[in-house]
């Protein structure tokens, strides 16, 4: 048999799923006692240019609460043509069109190897894409130029029967119609004053008139769809919307001395909201957000238009001093929900220097699959790149993005549901597998993920419900089926079904079975989902002392030692690692509020639940590599100890890269010595990290900030801030060694970390 | 002399038998004894018209206190000598009753019709400026009256005592002069505020709003493009006619571009603006569909120069009406579409003035929204005054907004149905605005009139943001005015924008004794922004005389001005009184005046006779009309709206418009002579003759009237055919004919038509056509349709009641 690497591995890459636990214990007091619960990583959308879809509905099973999909794991009775559900044990006939199957002629979801497979499904007429640009114009001249540039340069990435649509807002907010010749007409709503839906429709002309007053003439024809006039094919009004965001101007409302410019954001985005809700509804579309600046006007407003107040900070909101915060958040969430229930994405594109709103507003993206953007300013190649890469295209040459998805989740009955914390909403599924206790966005076996892309990942959380007296038979397999529903970006409807099963087992008699199935990175990406899920809505200390428990209550279970001696302390391979990640999440801006404004919080969190595991681990631990002339690049520790004189560090926390150049190195760099023919090694040494960087940068989204300091540089700040502080200020002499750079923090290093972990979870009177 | 009595004997014997009758039966049994009084026997207009023409052969100089100007009708050069021209000001009474008793004892209005910005014929030199520098005009210190021929230098030209109340005020050093020795400062002549009734003060900016020199004034265009609109080709000819009229936006120095800034709205149930920025290749549209809360969406490019986008703005007003040409939408809003010009020149800080065409009952769900409420059987009734009072109050306080922000609005209908004159009238006669109504408006044929009126209307010399205030000298006050503008206090007449047409009526009523030595004095003073964003006080000085004589009262009297108070006093009355009521009172009041007369000033005689003052003698056949007119006795095919119309109209015509709407000219066009008008016959049928043309003109209408037996030359001489049958009663205009007659009557018509602030519509009547029954409507000394009384007839009625009041 494989190990359980190659096994986790293998699993993965078929199925886009790692497993917290891949033995599952079998009964729910022993599933409580592993502290970490039976959960996965499932990247739904998991590129697989390996499994073609097939052209045929799924095959579902009859019983109206099951539903589950034929998949490899059900017995099949092919003589009486007959299948056997492997969630409810319902026997199902196969359909008709099934009349030919035999042990030797199966459909493809029969075959092991199509343990997820995708159908491509007839759904109604074929739904365009939409994407409807919202554009702040409270803009510097330069910033709005970048913008206009990029968002021109867009119109050519998109297919050309995608729907387009402008929406700009500053002190008020305009809708753009887009299909009038002649004269450029828009809508104009004041910036201040919150509308309904249904008001929103009105005013911009979609309802139809009820006035039975007008009989009498003949219907025009243009009243067939009136929504075409805001969003338009893109081949139609390509030249058209050019000029269009060609001519856009600044805000022309002068902003007085001291003031900020009124922005309408919170208006602008309801009209978003409201014309897609009313025109598309559970369509696939993107409404993009482009700010440069917080709302500072009307509902959704985030601070006021006065200078001298400044926009909260964690300070603030701790103090309960945010004015604005509550109201805000409670505006954007109403919208967001609005959006999500309508299958509509929102991306915010955020760039300014100081803080945009991203606190109030990330509930935007956060629910309904959009992403988010931060930056300095729209004229950054930051900016550019990853609006760019937005656009990205697969294998096929279709966009790497799908709309609409619906992800549902079927158990054995063993298992059930107790949440998903990922960017979706719950559609409130009330199914027999669904938990009533809480993990995540829970009580239902059913979310909708407005947008998602190859990396969306949501991590699922289960609970095994067996008591303990009656445990699930040994041998037995528990199963689960992940079916996700979506729109294509070729307008296609698909499903893809991934069935999984694992054995069950028992805690007390196969524990080192149990401990050796254990997959710590999944893990800990699993525990620090919780985590800063958590902290959204308790206090920071409360979460970490929360993460310490079950670290420790961990430790306890599955260290080797001897009570009251931290010295025996040990821990298997397989949990090896656990501590050290559990160390630098607790480092990082996930939990950490410290030296991050509201708004990077926000960036940091939002990014965090929905990349898959590599970038997660990447974001928990950073990765640091060293270039030196002693030998190859090489993966070093990232620690304090790592930063020498003559090496280049390259570290990647998945939004900076940083190349860190070592004292010496720096000096030569200084002194020109790679111009020189003779130190041409020096010179390969130099472009060694940047070639790397390069090709993280190619695939990376959002781009990473690049930062390229050395020793001493106030950027290397970024550096120090992420190593372990094995050296610093204060135990520099009493380690005595000549080698690394010491910090100057107070923080605790991850040895000490470790000494009070090992202290912990031995004593005995805990 | 003002013994009128060549009908005493005549009217005598007709009313004792007229009483007799009465009694029996309700039905006026005038008809029968008709013939019995000669109409040549009673008071004729145009006898005292032609008389008055015929006195008046120089110029009137307004030096001398209490003198009578000619009358309206009159042609006559005025030279100002110290009190404000007939043009400006014109008085019910020249000499004042010195006490409150005498004055209602006669029962004589003392009223005066200002005109403060009226254009002045050529050959009279406009308002000189003066410049009192930088600490402003010259003032009296208690009365703050401004510095005038009134004020009495004294102590040796060190400091002056003001004719109004009498305090005696510092003269600043820089102002100070020399007397000579009548006591008449040594510069008298050469300052227009010392030796002349009317000129104007450079304002300072303490005169100012906030204390900031205004901007200059800008025009915006809100135009209604629903279905009514587009297909009646309103929309097209105004935006036609705009790209033209542009250049010739108001400027007080010809040569010089106006500096008046243009914008422009369409809208039917939701507004659309127009970015018409220079820069623009293409003008923008900006749709503001939430009219609930109405918002300017633009600020820059809303409100342009209109050299600066000339090219944008054509380019607007040629896509304007291709783009609604396929509209089907009917329903109009109305309070948006005045809130957004206001809104627009809130936020550019400066006055102007909104130009509305609108064609229909603003019914789409928005503030201000009407419903129709044209109920016929109201009318009569006590409830008919509601019918003419603006049916939601949401137009009064938009009307105060517009006033405090100098937001003149003028309102161009063109409906097709009931609209509701009486509340859409609101802002624009509460602004000083002005209504147009083109009722069935049809392009071919009521383009003419409507691009006159327009052109006018936006070309005309123009003031905003003004204040009135008139100052009396001690013993009498200024209580009333009537007039279209706002009054948030009981002294200053607020008016958002004050035009060369407007007229104020002011009503004066005693609060003390006046002597005759000193008279009684007024000046009015009106602050205003000029059409090139200047600050000025325009300033009209008058004194009349004042008589302890109820005889020397009667005797300067006039009749026009004292017609025009009472027109106004009575369309105001309607509002809150049934009219009948109204008409009563006006009867009463002038039985009254006469009776007074003939009690106090006449010789002895029966109380038969009827005898009225010289001055007065056309009272009861003017009267007459004003009780006939389609407000207060409409016919049954006279709307609510165009009574609603007419009473805002009357509201604010001066003396010559209110006269000739009255009483309207009708001339005989049998010779023309170039030079010379034709002397006008009475409007009365028996006056017309079945072989004459005739030219009937009420500052409103233009009729020309063919007889059925026109003589053949005549008809060949208007309109080149000898055939009566042959002219078409659908023409507007007469053909160009190369021939005298012709020419001399186009001229006539043009004449007339330039003297009128509205331009006449020319309706060619023929005898015993059907539209002759409109034409007969203006024949006032006749019974009217509507059950008006005939000249004779109100005159005997006249007669009873004052015999009433005099027993």
């Amino acid at each position: 048999m494989a190990t359980y690497q190659e096994f986790i591995q293998q699993n993965e890459d078929r199925d886009g799923v790692r497993f917290s636990w891949n033995l599952w214990p079998s009964s729910r007091l022993e599933a409580t006692r592993l502290v970490v619960p039976v959960s996965c990583l499932f990247t739904p959308l998991k590129e697989r240019p390996d499994l073609p879809p097939v052209q045929y509905e799924p095959v579902l099973c009859s019983r109206a609460n099951c539903k589950a999909v034929l998949n490899p794991l059900c017995q099949v009775d092919f003589r009486a043509k007959i299948w056997a559900c492997n969630f409810c044990f319902q026997r199902n006939p196969f359909p008709p069109s099934y009349a030919g199957i035999s042990e030797v002629n199966q459909p493809a979801e029969l075959m092991p190897q199509f343990s997820t497979i995708e159908y491509i499904v007839q759904r109604g007429p074929p739904a365009p894409l939409i994407f409807l640009y919202v554009v702040d114009t409270c803009l510097e001249e330069e910033d709005l130029q970048a913008l206009k540039e990029s968002l021109q340069m867009s119109l050519s990435l998109l297919p050309p029967n995608a729907l387009v649509g402008l929406i700009t807002f500053g002190r008020m907010v305009q809708v753009h119609e887009l299909s009038c010749e002649g004269i450029a007409k828009s809508y104009v709503f004041r910036g201040t004053k919150e509308l309904s839906s249904k008001q929103i429709q009105e005013m911009l002309g979609l309802t139809k008139p009820a006035a039975p007053g007008q009989q009498g003439r003949p219907m025009a024809p243009q009243d067939a769809a009136p929504s075409c006039r805001f969003l338009q094919p893109v081949h139609r009004v390509d030249m058209n919307l050019t000029d269009l965001l060609g001519e856009l101007q600044r805000d022309p409302w002068p902003v007085p001395q001291g003031k900020r410019p009124l922005r309408s954001t919170g208006v602008a985005l309801s009209v978003a909201v409201g014309l897609l809700e009313g025109t598309f509804p559970n369509t696939g579309a993107r409404v993009m957000l482009f700010i440069g600046g917080p709302p500072t006007q009307g509902p959704g407003m985030v601070v006021g238009d006065e200078l001298k107040t400044p926009i909260r900070s964690w300070h603030d909101i701790q103090k309960d001093n945010a004015r604005h915060l509550k109201k805000a958040t409670k505006y954007y969430e109403a919208l967001a929900n609005r959006s999500a229930v309508n299958g509509h994405s929102i991306d915010i594109y955020a760039c300014a220097l100081d803080q945009t709103g991203l606190l109030e507003m990330k509930c935007l993206s956060n629910l309904t699959g959009g992403h988010i953007v931060m930056g300095d300013s729209f004229n950054t190649s930051l900016f550019k790149q990853t609006f760019q890469r937005v656009f990205s295209k697969d294998f096929n040459g279709d966009f790497r993005m799908a709309f609409g998805g619906v992800l549902e989740v079927k158990t054995s009955r063993e298992l059930k549901v107790c949440g998903a914390i990922g960017p979706c909403v719950s559609l409130n599924s009330k199914g027999s597998c669904v938990s009533e206790n809480e993990m995540g966005t829970g009580g239902t076996n059913q979310w909708k993920v407005c947008s998602l892309n190859p990396s969306t990942t949501l991590g699922i959380y289960f609970e095994v419900v067996n008591q303990h007296n009656a445990p699930v038979p040994q041998g037995g397999r528990g199963a689960i089926q992940f079916v996700t529903q979506y729109q294509h970006s070729n307008t296609q409807r698909r499903i893809r079904v991934t069935t999984i099963a694992r054995n069950w087992a028992d805690a007390q008699s196969q524990i080192q079975h149990i401990e050796s199935s254990f997959d710590q990175e999944a893990a800990a990406v699993l525990m620090a989902r919780l985590g800063v899920f958590r902290a959204e809505s308790e206090e920071g200390p409360d979460v970490l002392r929360w993460l310490d428990r079950q670290l420790i209550r961990l430790c306890q279970k599955f260290g080797q030692f001897n009570k009251d001696d931290p010295t025996s302390f040990k821990l298997s391979e397989s949990l090896s690692l656990y501590p050290q990640f559990m160390f630098h999440l607790r480092r990082s801006p996930f939990l950490q509020v410290f030296n991050n404004s509201p708004d990077e919080s926000s960036y940091y969190r939002h990014h965090f639940v929905r990349q898959d595991l590599t970038q997660s681990l990447i974001m928990i631990q950073p990765i640091l590599y060293s270039y030196s002339f002693y030998g190859p690049p090489e993966p070093v520790l990232l620690d304090s100890s790592s930063i020498l004189p003559d090496r280049i560090l390259l570290m990647d926390t998945f939004f900076q890269l940083v190349i860190y150049h070592g004292e010496t190195i720096a000096q030569w760099r200084k002194a020109g010595y790679q111009e020189m023919a003779e130190y041409e090694n020096f010179k390969q040494l130099l472009q060694a990290p940047l070639d790397d960087a390069q090709e993280i940068l190619q695939t990376r989204f959002p781009m990473p900030r690049y930062i390229d300091t050395e020793h001493g540089g106030s950027q290397a700040r970024f550096l120090l801030s992420k190593v372990n502080p094995s050296q610093t200020h204060n135990n520099l002499y009493a380690w005595g060694q000549e080698t690394g750079a010491p910090i100057l923090t107070d923080d605790v290093s991850l040895q000490v970390f470790m000494d009070h972990l090992k202290k912990l979870a031995v004593s005995s009177s805990t | 002399m003002y013994l009128f009595c060549c009908c005493r004997l005549f009217l005598h014997n007709l009313l004792d038998k007229l009483l007799n009758v009465k009694q029996a039966s309700d039905l006026p049994p005038v008809q029968k004894s008709r013939h019995r009084i000669d109409p040549d026997a009673i008071p004729s207009p145009i006898q005292v018209i032609e008389d008055d023409k015929a006195k008046c052969n120089e110029p009137f100089t307004t030096g001398v206190r209490g003198q009578a100007p000619p009358l309206v009708t009159t042609n006559f050069q005025v030279k100002d000598q110290g009190n404000a021209s007939p043009r400006f000001i014109r008085c019910t009474a020249y000499n004042m009753p010195c006490t409150a008793d005498m004055a209602k004892q006669s029962q004589v209005p003392l009223a005066a019709v200002i005109k403060p910005l009226a254009t002045l014929p050529p050959d009279e030199t406009p308002p000189y400026l003066v410049d009192h520098g930088e600490t402003g005009p010259i003032r009296c210190n208690r009365c703050k009256a401004y510095m005038c021929p009134y004020m009495q230098f004294i102590e040796g030209g060190r400091r002056f005592q003001c004719g109004f109340c009498s305090c005696v005020t510092e003269v600043p050093p820089h102002y100070f002069q020399h007397l000579d020795h009548t006591g008449k400062r040594v510069d008298c002549y050469d300052r227009p505020e010392l030796s002349l009734g009317s000129y104007e003060f450079l304002a300072t900016v303490d005169y100012c709003k906030n204390n900031k020199l205004p901007q200059p004034p800008a025009f915006i265009f809100l135009i209604d493009v629903s279905y009514n609109a587009v297909k009646s080709g309103m929309v097209s000819i105004v935006c036609q006619e705009l790209k033209t009229l542009l250049d010739y936006l108001p400027r007080e120095n010809p040569d010089m571009d106006s500096v008046v800034r243009v914008g422009f709205v369409t809208y039917n149930k939701v507004l659309h603006f127009y970015n018409v920025k220079g820069s623009l290749a293409q003008p923008q549209m900006l749709v503001v569909s939430d009219v609930s809360d109405m918002f300017v969406p633009l600020l820059d490019g809303f409100l342009v120069n209109v050299n600066d986008s000339r090219l944008v703005i054509e380019s607007l007003l040629d896509q304007i009406p291709e783009m609604f040409a396929d509209t089907r939408e009917t329903e109009t809003v109305f309070g948006p579409v005045i809130q957004a010009g206001l809104e627009a020149l809130k936020a550019a800080d400066c006055a102007g003035k909104l130009f509305v065409f609108h064609t229909s009952l603003p019914i789409a769900e928005a503030p201000g929204k009407l419903k129709n409420r044209e109920d016929k059987k109201l009318i009569g009734t006590d409830k008919e005054k509601s019918l003419f009072q603006p049916q939601a109050s949401f137009y009064n306080s938009l009307a105060k907004d517009c006033v405090a922000q100098g937001c003149c609005v003028d309102l161009f209908l063109f409906p097709n149905q009931y609209v509701d004159v009486a509340t859409l009238g609101v802002v624009p006669v509460s602004t000083g605005g002005s209504v147009y109504k083109y009722t069935y408006f049809q392009a071919q044929s009521d383009q003419e009139r409507f691009l006159n009126d327009l052109r006018r209307d936006i070309q005309k010399p123009v003031g905003f943001d003004a204040v009135m205030r008139v100052r009396t000298s001690t013993g009498i006050r200024a209580t009333d005015f009537f007039g279209s503008f706002f009054m948030s206090n009981t002294t200053d007449v607020e008016l958002a924008g004050l035009d060369c047409d407007k007229a104020i009526t002011v009503e004066f009523k005693h609060d003390d004794k006046l002597s005759e030595e000193t008279g009684a004095l007024m000046q009015c003073a009106v602050l205003y922004t000029s059409c090139s964003g200047q600050r000025r006080l325009r300033i009209h000085n008058m004194a009349v005389n004042c008589c302890s004589q109820l005889a020397d009262l009667y005797r300067n009297c006039e009749t026009d001005t004292i017609i025009n108070f009472f027109s106004k006093y009575a369309f105001r009355g309607i509002l809150n009184n049934p009219t009948k009521a109204v008409r009563d009172t006006l009867v009463n009041q002038c039985a009254q005046i006469l009776a007074c007369y003939r009690k106090n000033c006449a010789s002895p005689s029966s109380a038969g006779q009827l005898i009225l003052p010289e001055c007065m003698k056309l009272l009861p056949v003017y009267l007459n009309c004003v009780l006939k007119s389609d407000v207060l006795l409409p016919g049954a095919d006279v709307s609510l709206d165009d009574r609603a119309y007419l009473r805002q109209l009357i509201s604010c015509m001066d003396v010559a418009e209110t006269h000739v709407f009255f009483y309207p000219r009708l001339l005989p066009l049998t010779k023309l002579e170039s030079g010379s008008l034709p002397v006008a016959v009475r409007d009365s049928e028996e006056r017309l003759s079945k072989g004459g043309v005739y030219l009937l003109e009420t500052g409103l209408h233009l009729f020309l009237w063919v007889g059925a037996s026109a003589q053949q030359e005549l008809l060949l001489n208007i309109f080149g055919t000898q055939s009566f049958s042959q002219i078409d009663p659908a023409t507007t205009s007469l053909p160009v004919l190369e021939n005298p007659f012709s020419q001399r009557l186009r001229e006539i018509i043009e004449s007339f038509r330039a003297q009128r602030s509205r331009y006449m519509k020319l309706m060619v009547v023929k005898q015993e056509d059907r539209a002759e029954l409109i034409f007969r409507h203006f024949l006032v000394e006749d019974k009217s349709a509507s059950g008006g009384a005939s000249y004779v007839d109100f005159l005997c009625h006249m007669h009873k009641e004052i015999r009433q009041l005099l027993s």
